[in-house]
């Protein structure tokens, strides 16, 4: 299934960059992995809201490996965005600055997750804390978001560039199926996570058994 | 209404406890005023008032940190905290009865920053001290949840910084934004979003936190 | 009162509780036994709602307000007094006359001289007198002691079993102890936690 995604990514990304300036290019990774990192975010938070309403601890895991995801490809983010950044000269509003200043916050928001998860004894209040915290990360993105918007107006001027081209629709088709492929990516990189946890899991839990 | 009651009956055992011990207090008050005073010489000689404002929340934002840090001390270290969950009453009420106290100390500290930060740099507008007020919520409802969460932890009330500041932010843009534009109010109202949320927010989950 | 089944209890991988049946029926006194480790700390905690189920069931008939605990730790302040604290529970366990309460249970645990001395002042034998005050204040249905006899002397022990023994009718008992000779007389059933 992971090959399969890596496939489908490759062979519909490839034949876009035949009139397409670098920059444009760059923009069918970047913008994907953005909106893949926040669905792992969203993901992690519903599976949160699980775990807190229904008491399942099974749920913990999987909103762990979630937020994992979510900040594998936020750096993926924040790697393809500062490229682009550096290339390109801001042909799409949009996606300016706003967009990574964000998204670092989120990042040192959600890498701190990790720290406290691992500070947490395991149990059942480390899955609670855990799965608060991930909630608070999905609440805080478009309230971040609200607020770098606000900031712009004191913090830098407002930059207006003009428009770039529309998306025709064959470079908006192979946006979407680049979006489709990264969330496939994610999606199979996330089970695959999941799976390797829950044995692991398992495993430990056999040998508690036997002992 | 018995709520009620078990919040103020909570709040004024920290207020006590403070009053008793007297060690958070006093170090959050000096260190604002340590800071406003490193501040002056780190600002080049025309500061901008756009500067000086944001450095103020700097100020007021590490200061909280620092109360918060010590929020939860004595139910850690003295391992109280099982017996007011133990007790009868909403655990939510527990979370508010420290962020009202949180809130206390914190207004108290601002008493003196704000008037020194007035006399020190430039006068203080109205609407900052609205968005000081408003910004005062959000981090105490935010801040004493994550501060529970923090001191559950190995790593007890160091690692509270690294999520308390992005979740922060916010707070920050809006408190500098109603100080130095021209549209306090639209800062303002952000404030007051972001306290609802997030109060909202805290208020439900501070539950699933001290539970095990 | 208290009704176990099929309960577990785990904190991450490692297994404290594993299959545990349980009955204990209202007025009766248990007695839990085991060597460290066995898992008593965790089931009192699972009673007193501390705690939740990782598997299996636990029906305890009486409300958190009706609970009284007595764990490892007195679980006071250390900066309040001795009054301060119990007028502290005695606020959120909605206790009706908490200041005469307060002090009658004060007097019967030998703490009355010591009242308004902070709680940091005092010695361990002390501390569980007053963990075992507030355990009591608000007269609980349930009362579930870890250990209760730890840190205290000849005369603390005394008192406790003398007010053990007082408290004994229409009250529901779980008592986790390394003595459980102490207990003979009271106990109604005993179970041994591997």
């Amino acid at each position: 299934m992971l090959l399969l995604a890596g496939v489908l990514l490759a062979i519909y990304w490839a034949p876009e960059d035949a009139d397409q300036g670098f920059s444009q290019k760059i923009f069918f990774i970047h913008v994907p992995v953005a909106l893949t990192a926040y669905a792992c975010f969203g993901w992690a938070a519903w599976k949160a809201l699980r775990l807190l309403l229904k008491g399942d601890e099974r749920h913990d895991l999987e909103s762990y490996t979630a937020v994992h995801m979510g900040v594998i490809f936020g750096v993926l983010t924040l790697a393809t965005g500062s490229i682009w950044a550096k290339i390109s000269w801001n042909t799409w509003w949009t996606w300016s600055e706003q967009q990574l200043v964000l998204f670092l916050v989120l990042f040192l928001f959600y890498s701190a997750y990790f720290m406290l998860r691992f500070s947490l004894e395991p149990g059942r209040q480390r899955a609670n804390i855990s799965a608060v915290y991930a909630l608070f990360g999905v609440v805080l993105i478009p309230v971040s978001f609200l607020a770098i918007r606000l900031a712009e107006n004191f913090i830098h001027p407002v930059v207006f560039t003009r428009d770039g081209p529309q998306m025709t629709t064959t470079m908006f088709v192979s946006f979407l199926v680049c979006l489709a492929g990264t969330l496939a990516l994610a999606a199979a990189l996330y089970l695959n996570e999941l799976a390797g946890k829950r044995i692991d899991s398992r495993l430990r839990e056999l040998r508690e058994a036997l002992l | 209404m018995t709520y009620l009651a078990d919040v103020v009956a909570l709040t004024r055992k920290d207020l006590l406890l403070q009053l008793r011990a007297r060690d958070t207090l006093p170090a959050m008050a000096l260190f604002v005023l340590s800071a406003l005073v490193v501040f002056n010489f780190a600002l080049p000689v025309e500061e901008s008032r756009l500067a000086a404002l944001g450095l103020l929340w700097v100020a007021i934002v590490f200061t909280a940190l620092l109360g918060l840090g010590r929020t939860w001390a004595a139910e850690r270290e003295q391992h109280v905290l099982d017996g007011l969950v133990l007790a009868p009453c909403d655990r939510s009420a527990i979370w508010a009865g420290k962020a009202i106290s949180t809130f206390v100390f914190l207004a108290l500290v601002e008493l003196i920053a704000l008037p020194a930060f007035s006399i020190f740099f430039s006068p203080v507008s109205g609407a900052t001290v609205a968005g000081v007020l408003l910004a005062n919520v959000g981090i105490c409802a935010v801040g004493t949840l994550f501060a529970a969460m923090s001191s559950a932890g190995r790593g007890r009330e160091l690692l509270l910084p690294l999520f308390f500041l992005p979740l922060v932010l916010p707070v920050v843009v809006g408190g500098v934004g109603a100080g130095a534009t021209d549209d306090p109010l639209r800062y303002l109202g952000f404030l007051a979003l972001y306290d609802l949320l997030f109060a909202i927010l805290s208020w439900a989950s501070f539950e699933y936190v001290v539970t095990e | 009162m208290i009704r176990a089944r099929q309960l577990e209890k785990r904190f991450g991988e490692k297994r404290v509780l594993r299959g545990l049946e349980l009955e204990l029926e209202r007025g009766g006194f248990l007695v839990v036994t085991g060597p460290n480790g066995s898992g008593k700390t965790t089931l009192l905690r699972l009673c007193a709602g501390l705690a939740t189920p990782t598997k299996g069931t636990l029906a305890v008939e009486a409300e958190r307000g009706r609970i009284g605990y007595l764990g490892h730790e007195p679980l006071v302040y250390r900066e309040l007094t001795a009054l301060e604290n119990l007028e502290l529970y005695g606020r959120l366990y909605r206790v009706p006359q908490r200041q005469e309460r307060s002090g009658m249970l004060l007097e019967r645990f030998g703490l009355w001289e010591a009242r308004d001395a902070r709680t940091g002042t005092f010695s361990r034998g002390m501390l569980q007198r007053l963990a075992l005050c507030r355990t009591l204040l608000h007269e609980p249905e349930l009362v579930l002691l870890d250990e209760p006899f730890s840190g205290l002397d000849v005369e603390g022990s005394a008192l406790l079993e003398r007010q053990l023994d007082e408290l004994r009718a229409d009250r529901t008992f779980l008592v986790a102890s390394h003595e459980p000779e102490r207990l003979q007389a009271l106990a109604s059933a005993r179970l041994a936690l591997a």
